[in-house]
């Protein structure tokens, strides 16, 4: 009766639980989603983003990451950092203003919110008299001034917000200090620009819509000059100078209107409609930037010619006869141009053009020809196509990391390296020819490096790899707080699609007008929805990568460092196994490109296996030590040789009343009068819990107090009469057959003194089957076929369906991975004691011996919480404060959101967080667990949220901006630029995690295997992932 | 625990009054008639059998199979009344030695093709004597109502049995508003309620639940704070033996206790006050643990089932069983008659098998089930 013991009343226990286990969310890595606002303080060299969920994300160099969240879930319009300060200031949509510091507490910088205010008009006044358009942070940080829709400027002190009400410069006041002539059609107008003179900070600019531009003295309080455009005023550049303005208007034209004593200015030095002469849509911002060659830098957001490209998003960038539209394939938020950030020099020099789009950040070197992108180490685009799956790997073995690396150094030759400047390296070493090109993948310098990353290098080498819908599956390096893209693999090439993938951005001709050049990787539209990528399974000892999509094709790829030119070997597996009267009604199959395929360095297919029907394939699972590849679709599995390129068996699972499978998801009747429902229902949640993120402070443990305040919430709520019928299940539900979980185990399936290979596979409707496998041994590895027979057949009554198979051994340890042992890399597992199995259904953890199934534990979950598991995983959490101390433990989402952890053997809870909303579904289906007890989930299409369960794997941002820091600092690509830079990383401890990679490639091609030691311990244990279906979550 | 049977009871009355029975003891079996209107005595029923039989000096039971297909028990006058009265046209008894038929007990399911039996039975070591007074052995439960005497009068615990019974559990549940007596009045609380029954679904033919009666309580665990898709589950999942604490709509049919007054009718959410209830360390109260675990339906294993796509029939040496705590260890050699059935019995409720067994292989198994 083990059950009716109350957990949790071991003090020694207790105290263990604290030292192994801690949730924590840590960093979100991705782009943010619907982004707002972009700012950048040039001193610290610091890029903020806002979203219109109100999160303002700041990022220096790679590493230094802030994260703060306005309480008010109103999107940040503008971000403004008060000059040469830790501090910004944010404008929010309801027209309030926040002001944000970074303070150093215990060593690191945090971000936190000091004042917010909303300005207030004179009693009576129109709200849009206070409607805040322009901010203007004035460079003594003491004061902003804030332009509104009525035409004043307001003038607010810093850093308590008070007003100074009788400083505001009213529209009356500035048409009061006019010469008649342009006082009569000036009233009412909004402010558009303010603008400190670049050199005297009493002067000010301000541009009114309707095409005003005045230089107002703060002391004196007079109009020094004026420009009267005819055209609808957008914006304005002040040369650094301050002798020349350059306003930008909404017919598409800029003026260049010199600065001088006359007061009056009725026309501009030099009006252009860049491209014109056809109808053109606005010019919304413009800059204006001087060169040591002499001539300038213009660069312009919008312009384009209204009838043909006014749906394009660009920006142009002109200088020195070249003209480049960038064209982006989402909307522009706002862009800034980098340029030398000490107000004392004469002259800008820009030298990279930072672009916020609504679905990437785009950055373009502007100082090495041709202006090539820059790859951000950080913000990647995940979503450029929609993710489809995620598959996680820990631990990489530093050779695979290595070719995965030069394999993705290659894709990324059209990146600028922002090097140009810096001192050639030295010619490469004979033998270092790959660490050369290593080199020049991660020398690439990032001009947005303020602050230093203070958080120790990361404890391992881990591979995070997505699926996208367009068929490709990137490889993202997930080992520290950056997130960057090492290699894409694109599975496109081996079959036919429609549209030719040769097809490159570049096929734009060469004397086009408008100059269009297509700029980032942002690219929504697939050809083809069944190249969606559904399962991914990697090797990471032998480098074999399965990779699993939407129309039941299953590719077997290996790791070539050369590029190749070979026939895919094409197998097709029958899964109805000649089961009559079926008729599929979903998508064909994909169509294999016959012959022989060119395939560039890194992972080349060699097998295709093409399930029949064509059904999405729900789970895969690789055992690269036996070469056999498992995958399952919702009519059944099977298991391929992928050494003898040969089928080994396949088994249909189908319920043959089971019609809805057997249709595919095309035919799938659904009742629109429930779908309806349903698409309220959603409506209706999502409206109660538009709160995406939790406001600040540590997400806890789940209290009372959340589920108290939900039901407050529940009571204000009209109660929607949805019903729910109470039914068993029974065997004749649908989708019963659905393969949820694939497992290879070695284990005694069939009688206890003799172990033998095995699969193991679980369906949606309970059923669990084992099949005793025999692989020759490796010397007759290619003569004698792999014989597999069914062993054992597990229906669980509760028939709620299998996510997940884990085999223990006699120590009651997940048995290691394929190769793993080999590779003297676990413990090999204890074959004395008795296995036990590990059923997961969605309702309940089993325990049976082995081999004969009994069951031994249970823990049932639904019936006792009302939450079902939506993924397991098995994982290792390590002793915080004991070196080598570690358990293996089950951690488990549920479809409410919560995580558990699931002691092994014991099945015992051990703790439970509240992670996920319940209602987000799509970040529910997308976690994966990593096997030390970390985890990430989506929370936009385009950002993952990582967490960690583990007290001890625990990567999470710690970065110290200090603004005194900047102060002297020197502009990178000057002479010195980059030496001083890494000097200085290197000095202050910091590792940058491209850094630390590099420096340990150094070292293993140097021979020296030691310093890299500390990578890897030879008695790391590693935890297991349970192969886990969710497709049809 | 007596229940709506009653109404089943009537005798009907065929225009053949006399019976024709079957009686069958291991492999003989013998036929005579009964008088449909005066069956007579259990007593002399039983002393007929034996004397047919020449089994006078054993210890037998007899059974016999109702129109479900049932092995049900004749132990007493009223049952044996029953078995009498519902014979169509045949009366099919079944006499087995005493000993044997304790290992293969009667109850749903233990005869036909119907899974296990259920718990109710005294079985394994739990064995108490034989008490032959009317106790509902011959008849399938299908619910009841439970932990009278601890609950408050205007809630009602009831417990759907499902083992062998064809009916759906057949009942939908609701979001609604509640109102709850809180210190500072009235409160409008969540809660769940039945909001429709399926006709001739179990919930609807016991009587017990009815449309608009609020659920507190899924076997013991309190719903209060659970989302309508929580508890949805959480009822699926007990779906095996589901108790329902429910606040019933209709207060007018409560059981009323004499003295003891427990909860005023006015109130409605403390029942469950006292106890907190602990996800894992939760019972209920009146329910014998082991008769809770015993009752659970236990997974089926098969074991060496063909290879793959080549053999057409299991191999000798396949057998089927099931796991579960409540089995006796006897059950599991295989040719035993019992195990047999289970294997049967499982197999025929999992037509998905047909697709590993060629049809008719059930069949062919084993003369033991040809009933």
């Amino acid at each position: 009766m083990r059950r009716f013991l109350r957990p949790g009343h071991d003090p020694a226990r207790e105290r263990l639980k604290r030292d192994l286990f801690q949730f924590n969310k840590t960093v979100e890595h991705g782009f943010p989603h619907q982004p707002s606002a972009l700012g950048y303080s040039p001193s610290l060299r610091i890029l903020a983003i806002g979203t219109r969920s109100g999160a303002i994300k700041l990022y220096g160099a790679p590493g230094v990451e802030f994260m703060g969240l306005h309480r008010e879930n109103n999107a940040v319009v503008q971000i403004h950092f008060l000059p040469g300060q830790c501090q910004l200031v944010t404008l929010l949509d309801d027209n309030s203003l926040h002001l944000w510091s970074l303070k150093v507490k215990s060593g690191v910088s945090e971000l936190q919110e000091d004042e917010s205010f909303t300005l207030r008009g004179p009693p009576g006044a129109a709200p849009s008299a206070t409607q805040i358009t322009v901010v203007l942070p004035h460079s003594s940080c003491q004061l902003l001034y804030l332009g509104t829709e009525s035409g004043s400027v307001f003038m607010v002190q810093l850093p308590a917000f008070r007003a100074l009400e009788d400083q505001t410069i009213s529209s009356d006041a500035v048409l009061q200090r006019l010469p008649e002539e342009v006082r009569h059609r000036r009233a009412f107008e909004m402010v558009e620009a303010l603008q400190e003179h670049p050199r005297d900070p009493n002067q000010i600019l301000i541009g009114y819509s309707r095409g005003l531009v005045v230089i107002w003295d703060l002391q004196g309080s007079c109009v020094l000059c004026h420009f009267l455009s005819s055209q609808q005023l957008e914006n304005v550049c002040w040369q650094r100078d301050g002798h020349l303005i350059v306003s930008c208007h909404s017919d598409g034209s800029y003026c260049q209107w010199p600065v001088s004593s006359d007061t009056l200015q009725l026309e501009p030095l030099r009006s252009c409609v860049p491209y014109g002469p056809f109808p053109c849509k606005a010019i919304t911002k413009i800059f204006w930037l001087t060169t040591k060659q002499g001539l300038p830098f213009t660069i312009f957001q919008g312009g384009m010619p209204r009838a043909s490209y006014g749906d394009r998003h660009c920006i142009s960038v002109i200088h020195n006869g070249q003209q480049t539209a960038f064209d982006f394939t989402s909307r522009v938020i706002d862009f800034t141009v980098l340029i030398e950030a000490n107000p004392e020099a004469a002259l800008d020099d820009p030298y990279a053009l930072v672009v916020l789009a609504e679905e990437e950040l785009v950055v373009i070197d502007l100082q090495t020809a041709g202006w090539p992108p820059v790859q951000p180490p950080y913000l990647a685009s995940l979503h450029c196509s929609a993710i489809t799956c995620s598959h996680h790997v820990s631990n990489i073995p530093l050779k695979l990391w290595e070719r995965i690396i030069a394999a993705g150094s290659r894709q990324n030759t059209h990146f600028s390296t922002m090097v140009g400047l810096a001192p050639a390296p030295a010619p490469p070493q004979p033998r270092a020819r790959l660490a050369h090109e290593l080199l020049r993948h991660l020398l690439q310098e990032w001009p947005i490096d303020g602050g230093t990353s203070l958080a120790p290098a990361p404890p391992q080498r881990d591979l995070l790899l997505t699926g996208h819908e367009d068929g490709t599956v990137r490889f993202w390096d997930a080992s520290g707080v950056c997130l960057r893209l090492l290699y894409k693999l694109s599975t496109v090439r081996v079959f036919l699609t429609d549209t030719d993938p040769s097809e490159s951005l570049s096929a734009q001709g060469e004397d086009e007008w408008p100059p269009l050049r297509k700029v980032g990787s942002f690219d929504p539209y697939s050809d083809d929805p069944r190249l969606g990528i559904q399962k991914i399974f990697l090797c990471r000892y032998s480098g074999y990568l399965a990779v699993a999509g939407t129309a039941g094709q299953v590719l077997v790829l290996e790791l070539n460092d050369e590029a190749a030119e070979h026939a895919v070997e094409q197998v097709e597996a029958d899964l109805l196994q000649d089961q009559e009267g079926y008729r599929w009604k979903g998508h064909e199959r994909l169509c294999a490109r016959p012959g022989p395929v060119h395939f560039e360095p890194g992972f080349q297919p060699f097998v295709l296996v093409q399930c029949q029907p064509p059904a999405v394939v729900t789970s895969l699972a690789l055992h690269s030590e036996w070469r056999l590849v498992a995958f399952g679709t919702s009519h059944g599995f099977g298991l391929f040789d992928h050494q003898q390129r040969r089928q080994v068996f396949v088994k249909c699972t189908l319920h043959p009343n089971d019609q809805l499978a057997l249709e595919g998801p095309l035919s799938r009747v659904k009742s629109l009068k429930k779908s309806l429902r349903q698409s309220f229902r959603r409506i209706r949640r999502s409206r109660v819990s538009s709160r995406k993120r939790r406001p600040a402070g540590p997400p806890g443990e789940v209290q009372e107090g959340s589920s108290r305040a939900e039901r407050t919430g529940l009571q204000n709520m009209e109660l929607a009469p949805v019903q729910r019928k109470i039914e068993a299940r029974s065997a004749e539900d649908s989708f019963t057959g659905f393969v949820r979980t694939l497992y290879f185990a070695d284990t005694y399936l069939r009688d206890s003194s003799r172990h033998c290979p095995s699969l193991w596979a679980g369906t949606n409707g309970g059923t669990v089957y084992a099949f005793a496998l025999r692989v020759p041994p490796a010397e007759r590895r290619m003569d004698e076929p792999v014989r597999a027979e069914q062993a054992k057949e597990i229906q669980l009554m509760h028939r709620a369906p299998v996510v997940g198979i884990l085999v223990l051994d006699g120590h009651s340890v997940p048995l290691p991975e394929p190769l793993e042992v080999a590779h003297d890399l676990s413990k090999s597992p204890d074959m004395q004691g008795s296995h036990q199995l590990l059923v997961v259904s969605e309702e309940q953890f089993k325990v049976f011996t082995l081999p004969k199934v009994s069951a031994r534990l249970k823990l049932k979950l639904t019936a006792l919480e009302g939450s079902r598991v939506r993924r397991v995983s098995a994982a290792r959490f390590g002793s915080c404060r004991a070196e080598d101390y570690g358990e293996h433990h089950l951690a488990v989402l549920t479809n409410l959101g919560d995580i558990q952890v699931v002691s092994l053997p014991l099945l015992k809870p051990q703790v439970r967080y509240s992670c996920i909303r319940r209602e987000d579904v799509s970040g529910i289906a997308s976690c994966v667990f990593t096997k030390y007890g970390q985890g990430f989930y989506l929370i936009s299409p385009s950002e993952f949220e990582r967490f960690s369960l583990s007290t001890k794997w625990l990567v999470e941002p710690r970065c110290l901006v200090d603004s005194a820091e900047t102060k002297n600092y020197s502009r990178l690509h000057d002479r010195s630029g980059p030496e001083k830079a890494s000097g200085r990383a290197r000095n202050s401890g910091s590792q940058s995690d491209g850094e630390g990679v590099l420096k340990e490639i150094q070292s293993t091609l140097e021979g020296d295997r030691g310093s890299c030691g500390d990578w890897r311990s030879p008695r790391v244990a590693v935890g297991y992932s349970l192969s886990n279906g969710g497709g049809c979550s | 625990m007596n229940r709506s049977f009653h109404k089943s009871q009537t005798l009907r009355f065929y225009d053949c009054s006399a019976v024709e029975v079957k009686s069958k003891f291991g492999a003989e079996f013998r036929r005579f008639s009964l008088d449909r209107q005066k069956p007579g005595k259990f007593e002399d029923f039983y002393k007929l059998v034996v004397h047919t039989h020449h089994i006078s000096n054993t210890e037998v039971t007899i059974g016999y199979a109702d129109v479900h297909g049932d092995l049900l028990p004749i132990n007493n006058d009223d049952n044996f009344c029953k078995a009498v009265s519902s014979a169509n046209p045949l009366l099919r008894v079944f006499i087995q030695k005493r000993e044997e038929a304790e290992r293969c007990s009667f109850g749903v399911g233990s005869l036909s093709r119907r899974r296990r039996p259920l718990a109710l039975r005294e079985d394994g070591p739990r064995r108490r004597t034989h008490l032959h007074i009317g106790l509902p052995h011959d008849f399938r439960p299908v619910s009841s109502i439970i932990d009278v005497d601890i609950l408050p009068e205007t809630h009602r615990r009831v417990r759907l049995y499902r083992h062998g019974c064809q009916k759906p559990l057949g009942f939908y549940i609701r979001d609604g508003t509640s109102v709850r007596v809180a210190p500072q009045g009235l409160e409008k609380v969540p809660g769940i309620f039945i909001s429709r029954m399926v006709p001739g679904g179990l919930a609807e033919s016991t009587g017990l639940l009815a449309v608009d009666d609020e659920v507190l309580e899924v076997n013991g665990i309190e719903v209060a704070g659970k989302t309508l898709d929580q508890v949805t589950d959480m009822m699926i999942a007990n779906s095996h033996n589901l108790i329902v604490t429910v606040k019933p709509a209709n207060q007018r049919n409560n059981v009323v206790r004499g003295s003891r007054a427990l909860g005023s009718s006015g109130r409605s959410s403390d029942s469950t006050a006292s106890r907190h209830s602990l996800p894992t360390a939760h019972v209920l109260q009146n329910l014998p643990p082991d008769e809770m675990e015993s009752d659970e339906e236990a997974d089926v294993v098969l074991e060496g089932v063909l290879e793959p796509r080549l053999v057409p029939r299991p191999p000798p040496g396949s057998l089927a069983r099931v796991n579960g705590a409540g089995l006796a260890p006897g059950l599991h050699s295989p040719g035993r008659e019992g195990s047999v059935q289970r294997l049967l019995s499982s197999l025929r409720s999992d037509p998905r098998h047909s697709l590993a067994l060629p049809p008719g292989g059930v069949e062919e198994h084993g003369p033991a089930v040809t009933l």
